[in-house]
């Protein structure tokens, strides 16, 4: 098996702007690699969200990106507060954002949810003042 | 219907992207709230919004659109206008409400042309 190609980047947690950044870059090389854009739309939505989430939840983290033979994985970890209730953060509508992220389009509860819609795999590992590990795999 | 068609019956101004105006498009969609863009939005074509940041603009990329108007003439940021250059998008201001400027491009077909074939 060929060895899997990996992207990795660090997510500014203090900059709302910037966010997304490493998403778009992850779209662009896989539209290089040459995938169908069925399954860069999944990848690049789901990680979208994740990136959003970590910029707003946990002040940023990192993100790693695996493109593998048959799946493409992606990694997103932070070290922020974690998630105590994991149910009711995969809740549609449901969410902790605050007023000055809503004012900023999001927060609408749909991210959690819709990275599981995107993806054929989700799994969250979560420590309440530990942090949150997010995997998620698109099956080529 | 022609990018540049919706740029016409909104009188918007075009801010970039003018060598996309006679790409078509099918499908429009109008929400403040990105977040909502990314979990409900499919094969839209435009986005009509009257938020103002970095996000809108990457949230159309994602999403695969080609076409996002600013209503209400809002000003977007000089950083959205760059960002949207180099995704290819065209970006466009137009002094209608988001409720007026929908209901201009639903009543000229957007939207509908599908539903009705």
């Amino acid at each position: 098996m060929p060895e899997p190609i990996r992207f990795h980047f660090d997510v500014d947690g203090e900059n709302f702007t910037s966010a997304g950044e490493a998403s778009v870059a992850v779209k662009k090389k896989l539209r290089q690699l040459g995938y169908s854009p069925d399954i860069i739309r999944k990848v690049s939505i789901a990680m979208y969200e994740g990136e959003i989430n970590m910029v707003i939840h946990a002040n940023g983290g990192k993100a790693d990106v695996e493109v593998n033979d048959d799946e493409i994985v992606i990694i997103l970890a932070d070290t922020g507060p974690g998630i105590p209730n994991v149910e009711l953060a995969m809740q549609e509508g449901y969410s902790t954002a605050r007023d000055n992220i809503r004012a900023l389009g999001f927060g609408a509860g749909m991210g959690l949810p819709n990275m599981k819609k995107y993806t054929d795999e989700m799994k969250i590992d979560t420590e309440v003042g530990v942090g949150t590990t997010i995997t998620m795999k698109v099956y080529l | 219907m022609k990018i540049a068609k919706i740029q016409e019956l909104l009188g918007a101004d075009l801010l970039c992207g003018e060598e996309y105006l006679d790409h078509d498009v099918w499908a429009a969609c109008c929400s403040d709230m990105m977040s909502d863009v990314l979990a409900f939005v499919k094969d839209q074509g435009v986005l009509l919004t009257g938020l103002l940041n970095s996000q809108v603009i990457r949230t159309a990329n994602m999403m695969d659109m080609v076409c996002i108007v600013i209503v209400r003439n809002k000003v977007p940021t000089e950083e959205m206008v760059e960002l949207a250059e180099e995704h290819g998008l065209v970006l466009m201001r137009s002094p209608l409400r988001a409720y007026e400027a929908s209901g201009v491009l639903y009543a000229a077909g957007l939207g509908r042309e599908v539903a009705d074939a």
